[in-house]
């Protein structure tokens, strides 16, 4: 293993505990509503059998409110399903609106703590190339990570995937006009060997607050 | 006894606060450590059940401003984390009276309330 892919496969596997405790502590959310939902049925079923009447649309609300988090949680669980099948293949063909949104999703709690809202430019159309699903992950992640740091007045980055000739460039939009590159940090050894193994190219626009990554049709071996 | 419960997740403060009040606790809830602080500013709480993380700021942030505001209140942290380390690295002291991992077993929670007030 060279220094290079030994440096990706610590970040790699910080990436994945860092993403995984977020998720962890997003369904430790989901299952503490649900618990105390379940809770107060319970209080009313037994305020029920001493005889006391209970409105049932209260108790349509609470089940409401459980439904609710059942399908927050099922959301959560399928995409973390998703961002664990990115290491099935090293190489493989990616639909990159859909890596966009997974790792959006991914971010959520973490853009929520420093009251940023992330968004994707809408698509019907996939917009598939060939990459390495888990690095190119990490990668958006580490650049939306430091692109948090520098959210413009409004605190949205809008993500979008676009194709432009040969290339296929994706944005990341709603920056402020500091600086986001600073040696030693951004981009760091880390940032470096990511955009060399993905053979992309990072450029940054602070005049109108954008990061851009260049990325080719087809990652080399 | 009168006590503040703050968390950022809505549906889980006013849930619990609802059956805490059902226990005959007085439960008042806060969705963000801005709306904890504002409302102790208002009125006297004996105790704060504060999640650790949160937007904006943290949990062990509001205790630190509210110690100015109402130097007698005590303390319960929750958390989701399955680790002591958030409550440890900065809240073992005299008035922080327990930490609870979501999620919250409400008898061990009124009975950390009540030995906190007790004592």
């Amino acid at each position: 293993m060279t220094d290079h892919w030994q440096t990706l496969g610590e970040e790699g596997i910080q990436f994945m505990g860092k993403m995984s405790a977020s998720i962890s502590h997003e369904l430790k959310n989901v299952l503490a509503i649900i618990n105390e939902n379940a809770g107060l049925l319970n209080d009313f079923c037994l305020m029920a059998e001493r005889g006391m009447e209970i409105d049932p649309e209260r108790l349509a609300r609470i089940s409401g409110n459980i439904a609710k988090q059942v399908k927050r949680g099922d959301q959560i669980l399928k995409n973390m399903n998703r961002f664990a099948h990115s290491t099935d293949h090293p190489l493989s063909t990616v639909d990159l609106h859909a890596t966009l949104a997974m790792v959006v999703k991914l971010a959520t709690r973490f853009a929520a703590n420093r009251v940023v809202t992330l968004t994707t430019t809408p698509t019907n159309k996939p917009l598939l190339i060939t990459s390495r699903p888990f690095l190119l992950a990490n990668l958006l992640w580490r650049c939306l990570d430091r692109s948090m740091n520098f959210v413009g007045t409004e605190k949205k980055i809008t993500l979008s995937a676009v194709t432009k000739g040969e290339q296929t460039l994706i944005i990341f939009n709603g920056l402020s006009d500091q600086p986001i590159e600073e040696p030693a940090i951004f981009p760091s050894q880390q940032d470096s060997d990511l955009l060399t193994i993905l053979q992309c190219t990072l450029t940054t626009a602070s005049a109108v607050g954008e990061l851009t990554l260049t990325l080719p049709q087809t990652t080399g071996n | 006894m009168r006590i503040l419960l703050v968390d950022d997740e809505q549906e889980l403060v006013s849930t619990l606060a609802e059956r805490l009040s059902m226990r005959g606790i007085d439960a008042d809830w806060a969705c963000s450590g801005e709306e904890a602080l504002e409302k102790a500013g208002r009125q006297n709480y004996d105790l704060a059940v504060l999640d650790v993380k949160m937007p904006r700021i943290s949990g062990l942030e509001v205790k630190a401003e509210m110690e100015m505001i109402q130097p007698e209140l005590r303390y319960i942290f929750m958390t989701g984390h399955g680790s002591a380390n958030d409550f440890y690295s900065g809240s073992s002291d005299a008035k922080t009276v327990g930490y609870l991992i979501k999620p919250v077993n409400i008898d061990i929670l009124i009975g950390k309330i009540k030995e906190a007030l007790s004592g």
